[in-house]
Formats: C-alpha cells, structure tokens, sequence
C-alpha cells in the first residue's frame, strides 16, 4: 500500500511539471511581457519609459529564461521562469497586481468557499442518491420516466438561470435572506450562506439523479441481487443493503475525486453571491486581468485535481478488494 | 436588373467552417442512407417520440443558424453607369433579410414585451408643454390610437397567423401523405387512415403535431412581430426577438465546432494510444492527463486572455470588426475543443485496448497487414459510435458554458450576438424596479429549449449506438 502511494505520487511531479509548462509557454512565450503590457496600458501615447515600469512592477523585466548578466546559479534564478515558475512547486506565488501577497489571499479566501462548498456537496450526495434510489425502485414505471424526463430538463436548465431565479425569487420577492454579501461571525453567516448552498443543491439534482440512477441499475439486474431476492429478501432491503454497497462504489470515487477540488469553491456561486472565497477571487483575477493570480489558480488547481485523482485510486483500493494495487 | 450582380458574398471564416460541417452531414447522410447496417440504429432512434420531436427542434435551430451564416453585402446605387460598383459597409445575412420588419425597428431604449410605450418616463412635449409621462415607441403598435385597442387588434393578428399556419400545415401534411401514398401504391384515403390510426413505423402524429406547433408559432409570430416588439427591447432599443434569434447561430458554432475542431487528433490519439501501447500510450496519456488537470474554464480564460493580448498588438490581421470578432469565436472553439477532446480520447483509448484483441484485428495483424491500415480501415470505422455520442453529448454543455464564459469575461466578442451576451448585459438591470425580465427570460428560453432538445436526442442517439446497453 505505502510503495502504492509513494510510486503515484512520484508520477504526479511530470504531471505537475507539465501543467508548469505549459502556463508558461501560454502566459511568456505566446505573447512576451511587452505585449502584455501594451494590451494592459492601451496602445495610445505608450512610451517605452511606461512598459518598463509595469514589466518592473511585476518582475517580468528579467530575461525569460537564460540570464547573461548574472553570474554563477544566478544565470537561471534570475529569470522569468525561475521566478515565475518554478517558484510555485514550492506554493511561493508572489505578489498580485495590487501588492498583496497572493498565498496569503488564497489561505484567508480557502475558509467561506469552503463554507458553501461541504454543506451544497454533502447535502447534494444525499439528496441526489435518495432520489435515484427512489427512481432506480419505481424503474419502468411512469415514476421512473417522467422522473427521467424531469431531471433532463433540470439539467438542461443554465446554471445562471437558477442563481439569478433563486435570488429574485427568495431575496428580491420572499425577502427571506439578503440578496448577497458575507459575514463569517458565527450564527450570522448561515443567513448568507443558505441560499448560495440551495441554489448549488438544486443546481446539481438533474446530473447527479440521472447519473447515479444509472449505477444503481447497473447493479439491479446482477445475479446477486437476484439471488437475494430469491431468498424472499424484501425489495427495499435488497436496495439498501445490496444495491446501495455496490452502487455506492462510482458514485464514492466521483465524490473523492472532487473533494480536493472543492477548496477551489465555485466560480458562479461566489461572485453572484459576493462571498470572498477563492472562486470570486479568480473570477475578478481574469476580469481584472492579473496574470499572477490567474497563473498561480491554474497551478493549484492542478495540484488539487492530481490530489483527488491519488485519493481516488486510494479509495478504490481501500473500499473494494477486488482492485489490486498496480 | 439582375438581383445576384448587386450582391458580394463576404463569408467569414467561421462561415466556411459551418458550410464544411452541413456538406460532412450531407455526405454522411447519403452514406448512411445506403448501407442498412449504419441505418438500422437510426431506424430505431426514428421511431421514438421525444427523439423525433427533438430531432425536429433540432433542424429547426439548424436551419436558423445555416442561414444566418450566409453573410453578403449589397450594392449602393450607382450615381452613373460608368462608375465602379461600391458595396456597403454593412455585411447581412439571408436571416437579417427576412427579419428586416424586426431588425429595423429600433426603439429609444427598454421597452416591454407588446408595448405601446417606452419602460421609463421621460420629458416629452405635448402640444408645446412639457409634462412627464411615457412615450410611444416610435414602431411598437404605432399603428394603434391608444392601448384600448391592443387586445382586439394582437387578437385579430393572432386569428389572422393561426388560420394561415393551418392551411399551411394542412397543405404540407397533405403533399406529404400524396408523396407517401403514390410510393406504396395505396389509396391517398388509406394514406391519412394510418397517419390518423397512428400506424406509421415512425411516430407520424407527434413529428405532424410538432411542426405544426412550430409553423404555428412562426405565423403567428409573422403576423405580430412587425407591428409589435414580441419580447420586448432591451437598452439600446434593439428587438430581443431579434437578438435571441441572431444568437442561435453562436450557440451552434460554439457547440459543433468546439468538439469538431479537435475530432482528428482526438480520434488519431485515442485510437494510436490503445493499439501501439508501450510508450505511445504512455505519452499520449501523459498528454491528456496534463491538459485534464488545469481545470477547463481556468486554461480557457488563461487562453482567451493571451488570444486578446495577440489581438490588441496586430490590429493589422484583420480587415473588419466583424472579421476579428469572428476570430476571437474561432480562437475560443479551439480552446473549448482543446478542454473538450481528453475525454473522448480516452474513451477511445479503452475501446481500442478491448478491440485490438478480437478475431479480426489479430487476423489481420497475422496476414502481415500494415499498421496505418489497420488503423484506419479497421479500429476507427469501429470506433465511430462512440465519437458520435461523445460529440452530440458535449453539444449542450458547451451551449450552457458559453452564457458563464460571458460572464466571467472571457466568452465570444461583445459585438456578436449571444445568448450570454444577452444575460450578460441584462444582469445588470435585474436591480431596477419594476424588473426588466425580458432579455433575460428570451436568452434563457431559447438556450433551455435547444440544450433540453439536445439532451433529449442524445439519450436516444446513446440508447440506440451503445452496443452495451442494445443487449
């Protein structure tokens, strides 16, 4: 198990190095930190006294990546890419267009999107299963296709519709909760933080019912679940107690693949809902165009998804002994 | 006077590339037709009612969005023969042409869906006073005295559109049924007995109510939609029927030639990774793995943003707005394409480790035959399913992903026509009091109902294409 780990961790870093690439190629080759700057400072009246200023403002004044006029080990830190780059496999990500430290940010912008994000997946699992259960029992009936047809048409709905419908809805006509805004003192933060986690519930029934009613059928036709039921088991325990164990076993891997993803918030969400969590922050990053933050979402990103990619492996090999580690 | 001599065709380059795409399908179509093992899943997806009445939706967006691509300018007038023909700056399309009543009729600022006047009050004069009131839209039921006679006259316009849609419909169900009937040799009488008795193979009665609903719905809407602005108008004045109508055409191309832009490699690397394995398999996967793990929206602003950075610096690339807009759409297909592909090819990559093994390929690797044609005649033909249900599922989530690029700021060019540009700009006013819902509501319906038929028509191509679950 431990060798396990230890060699798909290994195969992370070329992964890792990879995504490093290619940010850079994207962010410093494709277009070079002059014409970043003449695209940010606008084309008029642009004095190349100004370029250099905003190239120094940000560190991209260094050559990209081979420093003649440094010397020694300096001849490659003092670079674009030393400095832009391979700083962030050690979470080192600089400073943002306004000066503030952006590990910092991210650290403090972890907590409300996390705060939105557990309850919405947590509540989303057992709502999402208890309805596919309930369609994968009823299958072939009426019950089963119009809830079918439902969840299609649920899925098919923007997702923009259900946050600009449920704040309309509840805050502009219901005045139940404020519109938007956060506040992380205790009880005080649920009154912001109900409807962002409802809207992400609702946002997530059409996909997650029809997809997980699908394992669940997957698995009701098996020869063991017949065989249980041949011993005169009752529908509803062979559901609960054979079905659920084994169709639990997709939708488990599903749901630890993106629990690394959730520090990362949700994109819509937050900036709808004004809540400062780490989806908002990227959102108003690729408005304002800051290409530090911008670059240093793209590379934590990535580290989470591998996470969660390991923690998937992991998880299959730790709940199903059938898979073998290799 | 020749009417083909005083227009210019100018298409664009996202023009071509939906001409390309409706020339493939035809040739496919055709190919199909010919060979009963390709039909016999379409047979089955034909006789299903959601499918049907989704596929006709579908055609109906289609139709919309082809003739919206065909963009041409017209020839001023010539002040003497001798002089150069001189074409306007304006390019149209063939939908702007048959939209003229609506695309005209441009209106001060919002106005609501069958307004006689403008949303918000204003000073206007009246008989040399100023008072402050509402003022007339300058075309929205113009026609009318005062707002009395709006109910009767929309009601009459309504009977009016309904009857035509009838005869219509009747005379196109009737042509059908002849066309139908001299096929088989049978009575027109015994022709419309099983259209009515529901004795088709396809489900004859739904696809009849279908269409008629839409013939329905456009007739009327000829009939309304000159004299009143339908849905309202949005902030600069402009029809949102119009708009919402303009938009179909970029959530099509968004949707097809995202996924289509990048078929070739995903389908060569796929196929590539699973037949040589070693290390071929290993790098490609390396590949994919790589691109999957930069969340897909992050690598499209990362790539949006520098395509802009590229754009503002070479001015020069592009002869028009129209043509840089169109460059910017193509520039976030490919990113959209390039996010998209991963999951296919691996999907592929499975498939053809299973294939690979079966009795046909190793017999032909044992008759010595060479690799490149084992490949391309024998594991891609095989493999052609899955891309085909890969493509029409990735359609309506990249339709939904347009409206939240627009809002992150990295969606199609503010100048072209979009269902997110339309829910993006109307955002904005979801503030004032009363609300101005209708932008919003147009752009979302019009999205809701080609994803929702999409989505339909995907279940049924996936039911009737995926041997695994035909068992």
């Amino acid at each position: 198990m431990f060798a396990y780990i230890v060699r798909r961790t290994l195969y992370a870093i070329p992964l890792l190095i990879g995504v490093n690439l290619i940010t850079f190629l994207l962010f410093f080759v494709v277009n070079s930190p002059d014409d970043m700057a003449r695209s940010q400072l606008g084309n008029k009246n642009l004095t190349p006294a100004a370029i250099q200023k905003w190239k120094e403002a940000r560190g991209y004044d260094k050559p990209v990546a081979y420093n003649e006029s440094a010397s020694g080990a300096n001849k490659f830190t003092e670079t674009i890419f030393f400095e832009k780059s391979v700083k962030l496999f050690v979470f080192d990500f600089g400073t943002a267009d306004d000066g503030r430290d952006i590990s910092h940010d991210i650290a403090e912008r972890m907590w409300p999107s996390l705060a939105i994000a557990i309850p919405s997946l947590i509540v989303g699992l057992l709502l999402n299963i208890t309805l596919s259960m309930l369609l994968a029992f009823f299958r072939g009936s009426y019950i089963d296709v119009t809830g079918v047809i439902l969840a299609v048409t649920l899925l098919s709905i923007s997702a923009m519709f259900y946050i600009i419908g449920g704040q309309y809805a509840i805050s502009k006509l219901l005045h139940l909760v404020p519109i938007s805004g956060y506040d992380d003192t205790g009880l005080e933060a649920i009154r912001f933080l109900i409807l962002p986690v409802i809207i992400g519930v609702i946002s997530g029934i059409g996909s997650g019912t029809r997809i997980y009613r699908t394992f669940f059928l997957e698995e009701i036709n098996r020869d063991y679940v017949k065989t249980a039921r041949a011993k005169g088991l009752s529908e509803s325990w062979v559901l609960f107690k054979h079905v659920l164990k084994n169709a639990g076993l997709p939708i488990l891997t599903g749901v630890v693949a993106a629990i690394p993803l959730l520090f990362l918030g949700s994109l819509l969400t937050e900036s709808f809902f004004g809540i400062p969590g780490l989806g908002s922050y990227t959102i108003d990053a690729i408005q304002s165009q800051d290409f530090g933050i911008v670059r240093s979402m793209v590379f934590l990103s990535a580290v989470l998804y591998i996470l969660g990619l390991l923690l998937t492996d992991i998880s299959y090999t730790l709940v199903d002994p059938r898979v073998r580690l290799n | 006077m020749n009417f083909l001599a005083d227009i210019k065709f100018t298409p664009l380059w996202s023009d071509w590339l939906v001409y390309l795409l409706f020339f493939t399908l035809a040739v496919a179509f055709f190919y199909v037709r010919r060979h009963e093992h390709l039909l016999s899943p379409w047979r089955q997806i034909a006789r299903r009612k959601l499918a049907m009445i989704a596929l006709i939706v579908l055609s109906l967006y289609a139709v919309i969005g082809f003739i919206d691509s065909i963009h041409f300018k017209v020839a001023l007038p010539k002040q003497d023969s001798s002089q150069q023909t001189q074409y306007s700056a304006e390019t149209l399309s063939v939908l702007d042409v048959i939209l003229k009543p609506i695309r005209e009729n441009d209106e001060k600022t919002f106005s609501a869906p069958f307004a006689l006047t403008l949303f918000a009050k204003e000073n206007i004069d009246v008989n040399g006073k100023t008072i402050r009131d509402y003022p007339r839209l300058k075309y929205g039921g113009a026609h009318l005295e005062s707002v009395d006679e709006r109910a009767a006259d929309v009601f009459t316009r309504f009977l009016h559109g309904s009857a035509r849609a009838l005869v219509l419909l009747a005379v196109l169900v009737l042509l059908a049924l002849i066309y139908d009937a001299r096929r088989k040799g049978i009575m027109i009488a015994a022709a419309i007995h099983r259209l009515v008795r529901g004795e088709y193979e396809i489900p004859a009665r739904t696809i009849v109510l279908t269409i008629g609903l839409f013939i329905w719905v456009g007739m009327v809407l000829a009939h309304l939609a000159p004299y009143y602005h339908v849905l309202g108008t949005d902030k600069v004045g402009q029809d949102v029927l119009y708009l919402s109508l303009k938009s179909i055409r970029t959530g099509l191309i968004i949707g097809t030639l995202s996924p289509v832009i990048m078929l070739p490699f995903a389908i060569l690397l796929g196929v590539m990774a699973g037949y040589f394995r070693g290390w071929v398999d290993d790098v490609i996967q390396y590949v994919y793995t790589t691109l999957n793990s930069i969340p897909g929206i992050l690598l499209i602003a990362a790539f949006v943003l520098m395509i802009q950075v590229i754009i503002d610096n070479n001015p020069d690339m592009f002869s028009n707005l129209a043509a840089r807009a169109d460059a910017k759409l193509l520039a976030l297909c490919l990113i959209l394409g390039i996010t998209s592909w991963t999951g296919l090819c691996r999907l592929l990559r499975a498939e053809t480790l299973k294939l690979r093994e079966i009795d046909y390929i190793q017999a032909s690797l044992s008759f010595g035959v060479r690799n490149m044609r084992i490949l391309t005649r024998h594991l891609v033909p095989n493999v052609m399913h899955i891309v085909m249900i890969i493509v029409v599922i990735d359609f309506s989530g990249l339709v939904l992903a347009e409206a939240v690029l627009a809002y992150v700021g990295v969606g199609v060019d503010p100048s072209i026509n979009s269902w997110g540009n339309m829910i993006n700009s109307a955002r904005l006013e979801m503030a004032r009091e009363p609300i101005v819902w209708w932008s919003l509501v147009a752009a979302f319906m019009f999205m809701f109902v080609l994803v929702l038929a999409a989505n339909l028509f995907s279940d049924a191509v996936r039911d009737a294409f995926d041997p695994r679950l035909r068992k």
